[in-house]
């Protein structure tokens, strides 16, 4: 259909790539599970319109008001601030992933060409990642408010297409100032960061102006509209362009479109020299350093956690996914720091409510992080044969995994519970046994589901098994509302604590191997 | 090649060992090892010879038979059992994340090694495998040769009496190779048991003393090398004018081809 080596027909190829990764991730590798897929989609693209027209339906006839031009702009940043760190990751796997990067380059085919073609993918791929989220937002818009609002599925193509832009030139920006070897480090930082810091910052505003977690309150202050720029500013034409502006919309695809088209003259002959540098690093030592060889007196139960702790503290992805949760405690952490400073108004119930909202932050975002390090520490294990032939028993193994997983919860989360139980201390008891109910219902949840890869395959955790995964979502948002509601009242909590019960007992009745966990 | 007594004339027993997948992997096998004994187990891609040594390993559960090592039950006391061996395969066992010296501290934690044994060890071992210079780098960055080497002294810092080798030469370059061999050698000398497999028949030619031949799960064939051109020996004069000239290549494949034609 196109001629071998044409723009198109690597186009082609990448998308053929790109649609069967995502569907071994949909189907975790079991193409039988499809028809599955397909009903699981649909009905949470129905469920989200439902969503959609209880959030924004009444919103459907707004005016280009600054007050609207505020909302959107800040609803459009956010999605675009993900875009940027989902993207900043595509880019760097693109530098990293040497599956055909050998092949690729030792071709005789123009590597610029190849190159364009794979940006452009990230590109599209990261607009059509946005549109089952947005989606059933816009949809509901069209139909509650008219046609104008299709400009808004022209937004998400320019903001695709300009985060992808951004991502590259700043990837590509790292490559020369702090060579290969740091950059992967440091753009899987960065893209945690970027993805989480326009949230945090809009909390941290909102509690530094008015006490609160709520992050329209700060937006739709007097301050905020007062300091706004003009309606008629061009910072506004993306929010115009969502609102129909044919010429905003015009404008906003236009300036993405050279901008990326820039990038990709500019940087796409050079990315193979790129990406031959980025697959050195992995050829030649590192040189990064250990710690002077000292041996302690230790046990097997004690080495195996001491190597979970040093291999969890070296690993780029999870120190990056790990700094991202963590990122979203910052907020609460002012919160508290806030309540700290005032902490007479605490003794009389000034920031009681404050307090009630970060039991369960706290308690939901242990849940996730154990979570996350359960499934690295249980099931990603570089030297499985190595563990299993070593004269110790196998359930001696797990205890010590779990043993570290809780170990870094507990250091994590202890400072912050410290602080909340000089302030408010049966809050802080509360979010103590919330923290250790829902790190303890993750980790189990990760140890029956548990499978066995290797810890550079962490992308895999999502599709090792969907049950998992939801189940563990679930649990820790059961947990984290039991603890919410036993903070005010204990006896309430029991309805959302049998159903977190529920929703744990349940994942053990599906796992691959209840009987034996 | 002068051996160390041992103080268990057998290192390894196995017998009627079965292990069934889709079809049976491992079909009712007997085979012994004498303790300060180079045994190597030869045999064609699926023959059964990697499961075999990892249910020898207790990395896997045979449907049935039993194994002993050193005279220990292994099914029904692995713990003991895997103290006193080590598994080595061809895919090195190590944390890229790790450097050598963290490996082996790691490794001697696991095998509840005294400090102070094992860290003369770890140094000796290190400076013997040449890996001395990057003790303190992580792993990560090594070849395949280099991170064997980490992998062997791993293996090697628990002084295991009997050590498991799955194709432990694949993929290493000559230096390497040499160097692993060199180490595996003097380990027998010093009284160690080593049982390995490997396609490269050269290498089980010069360092076994037996070799056992393996096919569709079961002993074929086993002895010295002059045992085993006795045994091919119908085979080998349809190929060779003389069988005692044979090589291990030629006594090999003519054992294999005569047990497809049985089969």
């Amino acid at each position: 259909m196109f001629a071998p080596g044409s723009a198109f027909w690597f186009a082609r190829h990448e998308w053929r790539l790109a649609w069967r990764d995502w569907l071994a991730m949909m189907t975790a590798g079991r193409p039988e599970r499809l028809r599955r897929v397909v009903i699981a989609i649909a009905i949470f693209v129905i469920f989200m319109h439902f969503v959609a027209y209880w959030t924004v339906g009444r919103d459907a006839q707004a005016t280009p008001d600054k007050a609207t031009l505020v909302a959107i702009s800040a609803s459009v940043l956010l999605s675009w601030f993900l875009m940027i760190s989902q993207a900043m990751e595509s880019t760097t796997r693109a530098f990293y992933s040497r599956s055909d990067l050998d092949l690729i380059l030792s071709s005789p085919a123009a590597v610029e060409k190849i190159f364009a073609v794979r940006i452009a993918t990230v590109a599209l791929s990261m607009a059509m990642m946005a549109l089952p989220l947005a989606g059933p937002f816009i949809n509901v818009l069209i139909a509650c408010g008219g046609w104008r609002w299709l400009g808004a599925y022209g937004l998400i193509v320019a903001m695709g297409v300009a985060a992808t832009a951004l991502a590259v030139g700043f990837t590509v920006a790292l490559f020369r100032i702090i060579g290969p070897k740091r950059t992967r480090f440091v753009a899987q930082v960065v893209a945690a960061v970027i993805g989480a810091a326009f949230v945090i910052g809009l909390q941290v505003a909102a509690i530094l102006s008015s006490g609160t977690l709520s992050r329209v309150s700060v937006l739709q202050s007097e301050t905020a509209l007062a300091h706004a720029p003009d309606i008629d500013s061009l910072i506004w034409w993306p929010a115009r362009a969502a609102l129909g502006d044919g010429w905003a919309l015009s404008g906003v695809l236009a300036l993405s479109f050279i901008v990326l088209a820039a990038v990709i003259v500019i940087v796409a002959p050079r990315f193979g020299e790129y990406a031959v540098r980025a697959a050195g690093v992995g050829g030649a030592p590192s040189g990064r350093v250990g710690r002077g060889g000292v041996f302690w007196p230790t046990s097997p139960r004690r080495a195996l956690r001491r190597k979970e702790w040093t291999l969890l503290r070296r690993d780029p992805w999870l120190v990056s996914q790990t700094l991202m949760q963590m990122l979203y405690l910052i907020p609460p952490a002012v919160l508290m720091w806030r309540g700290f400073d005032n902490g007479q108004a605490a003794h009389h119930g000034g920031y009681t409510g404050a307090y009630q909202l970060l039991v369960p932050v706290l308690v939901m975002a242990a849940g996730q992080l154990a979570g996350g390090l359960a499934w690295l520490a249980i099931s990603g294990e570089d030297a499985p044969d190595l563990v299993a032939s070593a004269p110790v028993p196998p359930r001696f193994v797990v205890r010590a995994k779990i043993e570290a997983v809780l170990g870094v919860i507990a250091v994590v989360f202890a400072p912050l519970v410290a602080v909340l139980a000089w302030v408010s201390p049966w809050h802080a008891l509360v979010t103590i046994g919330g923290i250790g109910i829902a790190a303890a219902a993750s980790t189990s949840i990760q140890l029956w589901f548990r499978s066995q890869a290797k810890r550079s395959q962490f992308r895999r955790r999502q599709v090792s098994s969907r049950v998992a995964t939801f189940a563990e979502a679930f649990s820790s948002i059961g947990w984290a509302a039991t603890a919410a509601v036993a903070a005010v009242n204990l006896w309430l909590a029991i309805a959302p604590g049998l159903m977190a019960i529920a929703v744990v007992t349940g994942a053990w009745c599906m796992s691959p191997r209840p009987r034996h966990a | 090649m002068q051996h160390a007594v041992p103080a268990e004339p057998f290192a390894l027993e196995v017998s009627g060992l079965v292990k069934r997948f889709d079809r049976p992997a491992v079909d009712g096998l007997d085979l012994t090892v004498r303790a300060g004994e180079f045994y190597a187990l030869l045999g064609p891609n699926g023959a059964g010879k990697t499961t075999t040594l990892r249910m020898i390993a207790g990395l896997l559960r045979p449907d049935s038979g039993a194994v002993r090592v050193c005279g220990i039950d292994a099914l029904e006391d692995p713990v003991a059992a895997k103290r006193v061996m080590a598994w080595i395969s061809d895919e090195p066992m190590i944390y890229d994340k790790l450097t050598p010296q963290e490996y082996l501290e790691f490794v001697a934690g696991l095998w509840s090694i005294a400090p102070e044994l094992a860290a003369p060890r770890a140094h000796g071992l290190l400076h013997w495998l040449d890996l001395l210079p990057h003790a303190h780098e992580r792993c990560e960055g090594f070849s395949k040769g280099m991170r064997q080497k980490v992998a062997l002294a791993g293996a090697l810092i628990h002084e295991p009496r009997l050590i498991i080798l799955d194709e432990p030469l694949t993929g290493l370059d000559a230096g390497s190779a040499r160097q692993v061999k060199s180490v595996l050698r003097e380990r027998v000398r010093a009284g160690g048991t080593i049982i390995m497999t490997t396609h490269i028949l050269e290498v089980a030619e010069r360092m076994a003393d037996r070799i056992g031949v393996i096919a569709h799960g079961k002993l074929i064939a086993e002895g010295t090398l002059e045992e085993l051109r006795l045994q091919a020996g119908k085979s080998l004069d349809k190929v060779l004018d003389k069988a005692a000239g044979a090589s291990l290549e030629d006594t090999f494949l003519a054992l294999v081809a005569e047990q497809a034609e049985a089969a």
